[in-house]
Protein backbone atom coordinates (compact mmCIF):
# COMPACT_ATOMS: atom_id res chain seq x y z
CA UNK A 1 0.00 0.00 0.00
CA UNK A 2 3.11 2.51 0.46
CA UNK A 3 4.40 2.63 -3.33
CA UNK A 4 2.52 5.83 -5.08
CA UNK A 5 -0.61 4.89 -7.27
CA UNK A 6 -0.68 5.51 -10.76
CA UNK A 7 -4.20 7.13 -10.22
CA UNK A 8 -2.35 10.38 -8.53
CA UNK A 9 -3.59 13.69 -9.18
CA UNK A 10 -0.79 15.40 -7.19
CA UNK A 11 2.18 13.82 -5.24
CA UNK A 12 4.56 15.57 -3.26
CA UNK A 13 7.31 14.87 -0.58
CA UNK A 14 6.94 17.40 2.62
CA UNK A 15 10.67 17.04 3.86
CA UNK A 16 10.55 16.70 8.17
CA UNK A 17 10.22 19.67 9.98
CA UNK A 18 8.50 22.08 6.73
CA UNK A 19 4.95 23.05 6.39
CA UNK A 20 2.61 22.77 3.42
CA UNK A 21 -1.07 22.84 2.60
CA UNK A 22 -3.41 21.96 0.19
CA UNK A 23 -7.64 21.73 -0.72
CA UNK A 24 -8.66 18.19 -0.97
CA UNK A 25 -12.10 18.84 -2.76
CA UNK A 26 -14.79 16.49 -1.95
CA UNK A 27 -14.37 13.44 -4.05
CA UNK A 28 -11.04 12.83 -3.77
CA UNK A 29 -8.37 11.35 -0.68
CA UNK A 30 -5.02 12.19 0.43
CA UNK A 31 -2.72 9.47 1.56
CA UNK A 32 -0.03 10.81 4.04
CA UNK A 33 2.82 8.41 4.01
CA UNK A 34 5.62 8.48 7.07
CA UNK A 35 8.62 7.35 4.65
CA UNK A 36 10.85 6.50 6.93
CA UNK A 37 8.92 5.52 10.10
CA UNK A 38 9.93 8.37 12.88
CA UNK A 39 7.24 11.21 11.28
CA UNK A 40 4.60 13.24 12.81
CA UNK A 41 1.83 14.38 10.78
CA UNK A 42 0.56 17.51 12.59
CA UNK A 43 -2.50 18.50 10.83
CA UNK A 44 -5.41 20.89 10.63
CA UNK A 45 -8.72 21.09 8.80
CA UNK A 46 -10.57 24.02 7.51
CA UNK A 47 -13.96 24.88 4.95
CA UNK A 48 -12.26 26.77 2.02
CA UNK A 49 -15.48 28.56 1.90
CA UNK A 50 -15.79 29.88 5.12
CA UNK A 51 -12.72 28.65 7.36
CA UNK A 52 -14.23 29.64 10.59
CA UNK A 53 -15.67 25.73 10.39
CA UNK A 54 -12.70 23.97 11.65
CA UNK A 55 -11.65 20.13 12.56
CA UNK A 56 -12.70 20.28 16.36
CA UNK A 57 -10.67 17.62 18.16
CA UNK A 58 -13.33 17.69 21.20
CA UNK A 59 -16.27 17.32 19.03
CA UNK A 60 -14.49 14.54 17.26
CA UNK A 61 -13.94 12.82 20.14
CA UNK A 62 -16.95 12.50 22.01
CA UNK A 63 -19.20 11.77 19.09
CA UNK A 64 -17.32 8.85 18.53
CA UNK A 65 -16.37 7.94 22.43
CA UNK A 66 -12.53 7.56 21.58
CA UNK A 67 -9.79 9.69 22.62
CA UNK A 68 -7.65 7.91 19.91
CA UNK A 69 -8.22 7.96 15.71
CA UNK A 70 -7.91 5.00 13.64
CA UNK A 71 -9.45 3.34 10.86
CA UNK A 72 -13.47 3.96 10.93
CA UNK A 73 -13.03 6.93 12.29
CA UNK A 74 -14.60 9.98 10.93
CA UNK A 75 -12.52 13.96 11.54
CA UNK A 76 -15.71 16.51 12.76
CA UNK A 77 -16.20 20.25 11.99
CA UNK A 78 -17.44 22.52 14.68
CA UNK A 79 -20.44 22.87 12.44
CA UNK A 80 -21.34 18.96 13.04
CA UNK A 81 -20.41 18.04 9.75
CA UNK A 82 -17.72 15.59 8.94
CA UNK A 83 -14.79 17.08 6.89
CA UNK A 84 -12.96 13.95 6.31
CA UNK A 85 -13.13 9.98 7.01
CA UNK A 86 -10.00 8.25 8.10
CA UNK A 87 -10.77 5.26 5.74
CA UNK A 88 -7.28 3.17 5.88
CA UNK A 89 -4.25 3.63 8.00
CA UNK A 90 -2.24 0.65 9.69
CA UNK A 91 -1.18 1.29 13.06
CA UNK A 92 -4.79 1.70 14.91
CA UNK A 93 -3.77 5.07 16.87
CA UNK A 94 -3.22 8.50 16.17
CA UNK A 95 -3.33 11.31 18.21
CA UNK A 96 -5.15 14.52 18.57
CA UNK A 97 -5.28 15.49 22.07
CA UNK A 98 -0.98 16.56 21.95
CA UNK A 99 -1.07 19.44 20.17
CA UNK A 100 2.00 20.64 18.70
CA UNK A 101 5.30 22.03 19.73
CA UNK A 102 6.50 25.07 20.52
CA UNK A 103 10.04 27.20 20.37
CA UNK A 104 10.90 27.00 24.16
CA UNK A 105 9.99 22.25 23.64
CA UNK A 106 12.47 22.24 20.76
CA UNK A 107 14.84 24.37 22.71
CA UNK A 108 15.21 22.59 25.68
CA UNK A 109 14.78 19.19 24.17
CA UNK A 110 17.83 19.45 21.32
CA UNK A 111 19.18 22.89 21.45
CA UNK A 112 19.59 25.71 19.87
CA UNK A 113 20.17 25.80 15.60
CA UNK A 114 19.35 28.75 13.72
CA UNK A 115 19.65 29.35 9.55
CA UNK A 116 22.70 31.38 10.30
CA UNK A 117 24.93 28.25 11.15
CA UNK A 118 22.46 25.11 10.01
CA UNK A 119 21.24 26.58 6.79
CA UNK A 120 17.88 24.14 6.12
CA UNK A 121 18.29 21.54 8.90
CA UNK A 122 18.00 24.61 11.78
CA UNK A 123 15.32 23.52 14.13
CA UNK A 124 11.62 24.03 13.88
CA UNK A 125 8.39 23.60 15.75
CA UNK A 126 5.12 22.55 15.16
CA UNK A 127 3.88 25.90 16.18
CA UNK A 128 5.85 28.52 13.78
CA UNK A 129 5.18 25.88 11.10
CA UNK A 130 1.23 26.06 11.20
CA UNK A 131 1.32 29.77 11.81
CA UNK A 132 3.20 30.31 8.56
CA UNK A 133 0.94 27.91 6.92
CA UNK A 134 -2.31 29.38 7.95
CA UNK A 135 -1.14 33.25 7.03
CA UNK A 136 -0.98 32.26 3.52
CA UNK A 137 -4.25 32.05 4.09
CA UNK A 138 -5.40 35.03 5.78
CA UNK A 139 -5.35 32.94 9.22
CA UNK A 140 -3.85 33.01 12.32
CA UNK A 141 -3.00 32.40 16.04
CA UNK A 142 -6.73 32.52 16.62
CA UNK A 143 -7.64 29.73 14.35
CA UNK A 144 -4.43 27.84 16.07
CA UNK A 145 -6.88 25.29 17.61
CA UNK A 146 -5.99 21.32 18.61
CA UNK A 147 -4.35 19.75 15.73
CA UNK A 148 -4.03 16.14 14.93
CA UNK A 149 -0.92 14.17 14.67
CA UNK A 150 -1.42 11.28 12.43
CA UNK A 151 1.42 8.57 13.31
CA UNK A 152 2.04 9.62 17.03
CA UNK A 153 0.88 7.62 20.14
CA UNK A 154 -0.33 9.41 23.41
CA UNK A 155 -1.30 6.52 25.57
CA UNK A 156 -3.23 7.85 28.79
CA UNK A 157 -3.44 5.71 32.03
CA UNK A 158 -6.67 5.42 34.04
CA UNK A 159 -5.19 8.28 36.06
CA UNK A 160 -4.87 10.44 33.25
CA UNK A 161 -1.06 10.21 33.05
CA UNK A 162 0.16 11.33 29.53
CA UNK A 163 3.14 8.75 28.27
CA UNK A 164 4.45 9.08 24.28
CA UNK A 165 4.81 5.86 22.87
CA UNK A 166 8.02 5.45 21.04
CA UNK A 167 9.04 3.86 17.81
CA UNK A 168 4.99 3.78 17.18
CA UNK A 169 4.92 4.26 13.62
CA UNK A 170 6.85 2.29 10.81
CA UNK A 171 8.68 3.10 7.97
CA UNK A 172 5.57 3.45 4.83
CA UNK A 173 3.18 3.60 7.95
CA UNK A 174 0.29 5.65 6.19
CA UNK A 175 -3.51 7.47 6.46
CA UNK A 176 -6.02 7.75 4.29
CA UNK A 177 -8.16 10.63 4.37
CA UNK A 178 -11.44 10.44 1.78
CA UNK A 179 -12.56 14.15 2.23
CA UNK A 180 -16.54 14.11 2.65
CA UNK A 181 -16.88 18.37 2.02
CA UNK A 182 -14.00 20.65 0.69
CA UNK A 183 -11.39 20.83 3.22
CA UNK A 184 -8.02 22.99 3.54
CA UNK A 185 -5.59 20.58 4.79
CA UNK A 186 -2.68 23.06 6.67
CA UNK A 187 0.25 20.46 7.76
CA UNK A 188 3.64 20.44 9.29
CA UNK A 189 6.20 17.82 10.05
CA UNK A 190 7.59 18.61 13.10
CA UNK A 191 8.19 16.39 16.05
CA UNK A 192 5.65 15.59 18.49
CA UNK A 193 5.79 18.35 21.47
CA UNK A 194 6.48 15.06 23.22
CA UNK A 195 8.92 13.35 21.15
CA UNK A 196 11.78 11.94 23.48
CA UNK A 197 14.43 11.71 20.72
CA UNK A 198 17.88 11.87 21.39
CA UNK A 199 18.38 13.92 18.25
CA UNK A 200 16.18 16.17 16.23
CA UNK A 201 15.37 14.61 13.52
CA UNK A 202 11.49 15.07 12.02
CA UNK A 203 10.38 12.40 9.39
CA UNK A 204 9.74 13.01 6.05
CA UNK A 205 5.82 12.63 4.44
CA UNK A 206 4.84 11.71 1.19
CA UNK A 207 1.40 13.24 0.38
CA UNK A 208 -0.60 11.71 -2.85
CA UNK A 209 -4.39 12.96 -3.93
CA UNK A 210 -6.29 10.90 -5.89
CA UNK A 211 -10.18 10.82 -6.69
CA UNK A 212 -11.75 8.58 -4.05
CA UNK A 213 -15.47 6.60 -4.43
CA UNK A 214 -17.99 8.12 -2.61
CA UNK A 215 -19.10 6.68 0.60
CA UNK A 216 -21.89 3.92 -0.12
CA UNK A 217 -24.53 3.29 2.25
CA UNK A 218 -22.57 0.64 4.22
CA UNK A 219 -19.70 2.82 4.33
CA UNK A 220 -17.48 1.50 7.29
CA UNK A 221 -17.19 5.39 8.66
CA UNK A 222 -20.72 6.04 8.01
CA UNK A 223 -21.54 2.83 10.14
CA UNK A 224 -19.41 3.06 13.12
CA UNK A 225 -21.58 4.81 15.00
CA UNK A 226 -25.01 6.98 14.76
CA UNK A 227 -23.59 10.09 15.38
CA UNK A 228 -20.85 9.18 12.39
CA UNK A 229 -24.13 8.83 10.07
CA UNK A 230 -25.93 12.09 11.44
CA UNK A 231 -22.46 13.90 11.04
CA UNK A 232 -22.52 12.84 7.20
CA UNK A 233 -25.97 13.58 6.74
CA UNK A 234 -25.24 17.15 7.70
CA UNK A 235 -22.10 17.10 5.03
CA UNK A 236 -24.67 15.95 2.71
CA UNK A 237 -27.68 18.86 3.58
CA UNK A 238 -24.73 21.31 3.21
CA UNK A 239 -23.80 20.12 0.01
CA UNK A 240 -27.53 20.18 -1.30
CA UNK A 241 -27.25 23.51 -0.83
CA UNK A 242 -25.06 23.97 -3.31
CA UNK B 1 -7.87 10.30 43.09
CA UNK B 2 -6.06 13.57 43.56
CA UNK B 3 -5.60 15.18 46.79
CA UNK B 4 -8.44 17.29 47.90
CA UNK B 5 -7.13 20.53 48.78
CA UNK B 6 -9.05 23.22 50.81
CA UNK B 7 -8.63 26.86 50.74
CA UNK B 8 -8.27 29.57 53.54
CA UNK B 9 -9.72 32.26 51.96
CA UNK B 10 -13.33 33.32 53.44
CA UNK B 11 -16.52 33.93 51.29
CA UNK B 12 -16.86 36.79 53.75
CA UNK B 13 -13.72 38.91 52.57
CA UNK B 14 -14.80 38.07 48.69
CA UNK B 15 -14.42 41.34 46.46
CA UNK B 16 -17.12 39.80 44.49
CA UNK B 17 -19.86 37.64 44.67
CA UNK B 18 -22.00 36.24 42.18
CA UNK B 19 -24.59 33.47 41.32
CA UNK B 20 -24.98 32.11 37.92
CA UNK B 21 -28.18 30.25 37.55
CA UNK B 22 -27.99 26.97 35.19
CA UNK B 23 -27.65 27.38 31.52
CA UNK B 24 -26.57 31.06 32.07
CA UNK B 25 -22.70 32.97 30.24
CA UNK B 26 -20.79 34.55 32.64
CA UNK B 27 -17.80 37.41 31.99
CA UNK B 28 -15.46 39.03 33.75
CA UNK B 29 -12.10 40.53 34.24
CA UNK B 30 -9.58 38.44 36.75
CA UNK B 31 -6.69 40.59 37.56
CA UNK B 32 -3.05 39.58 38.00
CA UNK B 33 -2.95 38.43 41.52
CA UNK B 34 -6.52 37.90 42.18
CA UNK B 35 -8.25 34.53 43.04
CA UNK B 36 -11.19 33.14 41.23
CA UNK B 37 -13.64 30.44 43.40
CA UNK B 38 -16.22 28.41 41.03
CA UNK B 39 -18.51 26.77 43.63
CA UNK B 40 -21.33 23.76 42.49
CA UNK B 41 -24.00 24.43 45.03
CA UNK B 42 -26.11 22.08 44.16
CA UNK B 43 -23.67 19.18 42.76
CA UNK B 44 -23.25 17.76 39.45
CA UNK B 45 -22.62 21.14 37.38
CA UNK B 46 -20.11 21.49 34.19
CA UNK B 47 -18.82 24.98 33.98
CA UNK B 48 -17.64 25.39 30.72
CA UNK B 49 -14.76 28.02 31.02
CA UNK B 50 -11.89 29.80 28.71
CA UNK B 51 -9.71 32.37 29.69
CA UNK B 52 -7.88 35.26 27.62
CA UNK B 53 -5.17 37.49 28.42
CA UNK B 54 -7.03 40.86 28.92
CA UNK B 55 -4.86 43.42 26.56
CA UNK B 56 -4.36 40.55 24.22
CA UNK B 57 -6.73 38.03 23.42
CA UNK B 58 -4.66 36.22 21.09
CA UNK B 59 -3.09 34.34 23.76
CA UNK B 60 -5.30 32.53 25.31
CA UNK B 61 -5.84 29.07 27.35
CA UNK B 62 -4.69 26.09 25.38
CA UNK B 63 -5.66 22.27 26.68
CA UNK B 64 -3.03 20.44 24.58
CA UNK B 65 0.01 22.93 26.17
CA UNK B 66 -1.52 22.74 29.74
CA UNK B 67 -1.91 18.69 29.18
CA UNK B 68 0.91 18.25 27.60
CA UNK B 69 2.88 20.24 30.17
CA UNK B 70 1.95 18.85 33.59
CA UNK B 71 2.42 15.38 32.02
CA UNK B 72 -1.61 14.32 32.57
CA UNK B 73 -5.30 15.02 30.83
CA UNK B 74 -7.20 16.18 34.41
CA UNK B 75 -6.83 19.77 35.96
CA UNK B 76 -6.52 19.68 39.66
CA UNK B 77 -4.64 21.28 42.80
CA UNK B 78 -1.54 22.15 41.29
CA UNK B 79 -2.62 22.48 37.81
CA UNK B 80 -0.71 25.05 35.68
CA UNK B 81 -3.15 26.22 33.06
CA UNK B 82 -0.91 27.28 29.87
CA UNK B 83 -1.63 29.79 27.11
CA UNK B 84 -1.09 29.18 23.48
CA UNK B 85 2.15 30.48 23.77
CA UNK B 86 3.28 28.47 27.16
CA UNK B 87 2.58 31.47 29.58
CA UNK B 88 1.15 30.76 32.91
CA UNK B 89 -2.25 32.13 33.43
CA UNK B 90 -3.50 30.78 36.29
CA UNK B 91 -2.84 27.79 39.07
CA UNK B 92 -5.39 25.76 40.55
CA UNK B 93 -4.76 25.94 44.35
CA UNK B 94 -7.53 24.80 45.75
CA UNK B 95 -10.06 21.90 44.56
CA UNK B 96 -12.53 20.17 46.83
CA UNK B 97 -13.85 17.97 43.66
CA UNK B 98 -10.99 16.12 42.44
CA UNK B 99 -10.24 16.27 38.60
CA UNK B 100 -12.12 18.43 36.36
CA UNK B 101 -11.78 18.14 32.39
CA UNK B 102 -10.31 19.74 29.27
CA UNK B 103 -11.05 17.37 26.53
CA UNK B 104 -14.63 17.25 26.10
CA UNK B 105 -15.29 20.62 24.61
CA UNK B 106 -18.10 22.47 25.11
CA UNK B 107 -21.63 21.58 23.34
CA UNK B 108 -23.15 23.03 20.78
CA UNK B 109 -26.36 23.00 18.91
CA UNK B 110 -24.75 21.23 16.02
CA UNK B 111 -22.61 18.61 18.20
CA UNK B 112 -25.66 17.84 19.65
CA UNK B 113 -27.61 17.32 17.08
CA UNK B 114 -24.35 14.83 16.08
CA UNK B 115 -24.73 13.51 19.37
CA UNK B 116 -28.10 12.87 20.08
CA UNK B 117 -30.58 13.36 17.00
CA UNK B 118 -31.13 15.79 14.53
CA UNK B 119 -33.98 16.97 16.46
CA UNK B 120 -31.98 18.28 19.35
CA UNK B 121 -30.70 21.11 17.68
CA UNK B 122 -32.95 23.97 19.01
CA UNK B 123 -31.55 22.82 22.85
CA UNK B 124 -29.88 25.40 24.43
CA UNK B 125 -25.83 25.08 24.68
CA UNK B 126 -22.68 26.30 25.95
CA UNK B 127 -20.93 27.66 22.58
CA UNK B 128 -24.78 29.31 21.62
CA UNK B 129 -23.66 31.00 25.66
CA UNK B 130 -20.70 32.16 24.57
CA UNK B 131 -21.47 33.99 21.03
CA UNK B 132 -24.20 35.57 22.55
CA UNK B 133 -21.90 37.18 25.59
CA UNK B 134 -18.77 37.90 22.98
CA UNK B 135 -21.43 39.39 20.68
CA UNK B 136 -23.28 41.48 23.65
CA UNK B 137 -19.71 42.85 25.04
CA UNK B 138 -17.49 44.76 23.00
CA UNK B 139 -14.38 41.95 23.92
CA UNK B 140 -12.69 41.76 20.58
CA UNK B 141 -13.68 38.05 20.37
CA UNK B 142 -15.26 36.27 17.52
CA UNK B 143 -16.17 32.48 16.92
CA UNK B 144 -12.43 31.92 15.44
CA UNK B 145 -11.54 32.30 19.67
CA UNK B 146 -13.70 29.53 20.84
CA UNK B 147 -11.11 27.19 21.31
CA UNK B 148 -11.16 23.81 23.40
CA UNK B 149 -12.07 24.78 27.19
CA UNK B 150 -11.83 23.85 30.34
CA UNK B 151 -14.87 21.76 32.16
CA UNK B 152 -14.69 22.27 35.46
CA UNK B 153 -16.80 19.48 37.70
CA UNK B 154 -17.32 17.51 34.28
CA UNK B 155 -16.28 13.76 34.86
CA UNK B 156 -15.05 12.43 31.43
CA UNK B 157 -12.69 9.54 32.13
CA UNK B 158 -10.84 7.65 29.24
CA UNK B 159 -9.47 4.11 29.19
CA UNK B 160 -6.00 2.75 28.68
CA UNK B 161 -7.52 1.31 25.22
CA UNK B 162 -8.50 4.76 23.66
CA UNK B 163 -11.96 5.04 24.96
CA UNK B 164 -13.50 8.30 26.25
CA UNK B 165 -16.91 8.57 27.36
CA UNK B 166 -18.85 11.27 29.86
CA UNK B 167 -20.46 10.09 33.08
CA UNK B 168 -21.96 11.00 36.24
CA UNK B 169 -20.00 13.69 38.02
CA UNK B 170 -17.98 13.60 40.65
CA UNK B 171 -18.97 16.58 42.24
CA UNK B 172 -21.51 17.76 44.83
CA UNK B 173 -23.30 20.60 46.65
CA UNK B 174 -20.48 22.71 48.01
CA UNK B 175 -17.76 21.27 46.12
CA UNK B 176 -15.34 24.14 44.71
CA UNK B 177 -12.36 24.74 42.58
CA UNK B 178 -9.97 27.83 43.21
CA UNK B 179 -7.57 28.85 40.72
CA UNK B 180 -5.14 32.40 41.32
CA UNK B 181 -4.37 34.34 38.35
CA UNK B 182 -1.03 34.85 36.94
CA UNK B 183 -1.82 37.76 34.45
CA UNK B 184 -4.57 40.12 33.82
CA UNK B 185 -7.68 38.05 32.20
CA UNK B 186 -11.52 38.20 30.39
CA UNK B 187 -13.20 34.61 31.69
CA UNK B 188 -15.86 33.29 29.77
CA UNK B 189 -18.08 30.67 31.60
CA UNK B 190 -21.12 28.56 30.08
CA UNK B 191 -23.00 27.25 32.93
CA UNK B 192 -23.79 24.45 30.99
CA UNK B 193 -27.63 23.89 29.56
CA UNK B 194 -26.70 20.62 28.86
CA UNK B 195 -29.96 18.02 29.35
CA UNK B 196 -28.87 14.99 26.96
CA UNK B 197 -26.14 13.71 29.34
CA UNK B 198 -25.31 13.47 32.88
CA UNK B 199 -22.39 16.01 33.31
CA UNK B 200 -25.08 17.89 34.60
CA UNK B 201 -27.36 14.59 36.07
CA UNK B 202 -29.90 15.95 33.42
CA UNK B 203 -30.83 19.06 35.57
CA UNK B 204 -28.66 22.50 35.24
CA UNK B 205 -28.29 24.23 38.69
CA UNK B 206 -26.82 27.56 39.78
CA UNK B 207 -22.94 28.12 39.98
CA UNK B 208 -21.40 30.93 42.26
CA UNK B 209 -18.35 33.02 41.08
CA UNK B 210 -16.29 34.92 44.27
CA UNK B 211 -13.35 36.15 43.63
CA UNK B 212 -11.10 37.73 46.26
CA UNK B 213 -7.86 40.38 45.24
Amino acid sequence: MSEPTTHCVHQEILPGGRNGSLILRRGYSLRITDLEGRANAGVLLYNPHNPLERYNMADTLKGQHTQKLQRGHMLYSDMGRVMCSLIDEDLGWHDTIGGCSDAEGVRQRWGESRYQEARNDFHRHGRELFLIELGKWGLGVRDLVPNLNFFSKLAVDEGGALRFVEHHSHAAAYVTLRAEMDTLVVIQSAHHPLDPAPHYAPGPLRLEIQPAAAAGEDDPCRRLCPENERAFQNTAIYYCQG
Amino acid sequence: MTTLIESPLDPRDAVYREIVPGGDPWMAVLRKGQTLRILDLEGNQAVDTLFYHLHDSSERYSATDTITAQGNIYLSSGSRLLSNRGRLMLTITADTCGRHDTLGGACAAESNQVRYALDKKPMHSCRDNFLKIIAEHDGGLSKRDLTSNINFFMNVPVSPDGGLDFVDGISAPGKYVEMVAAMDLRVLVSNCPQLNNPCNAYNPTPVEMLIWD
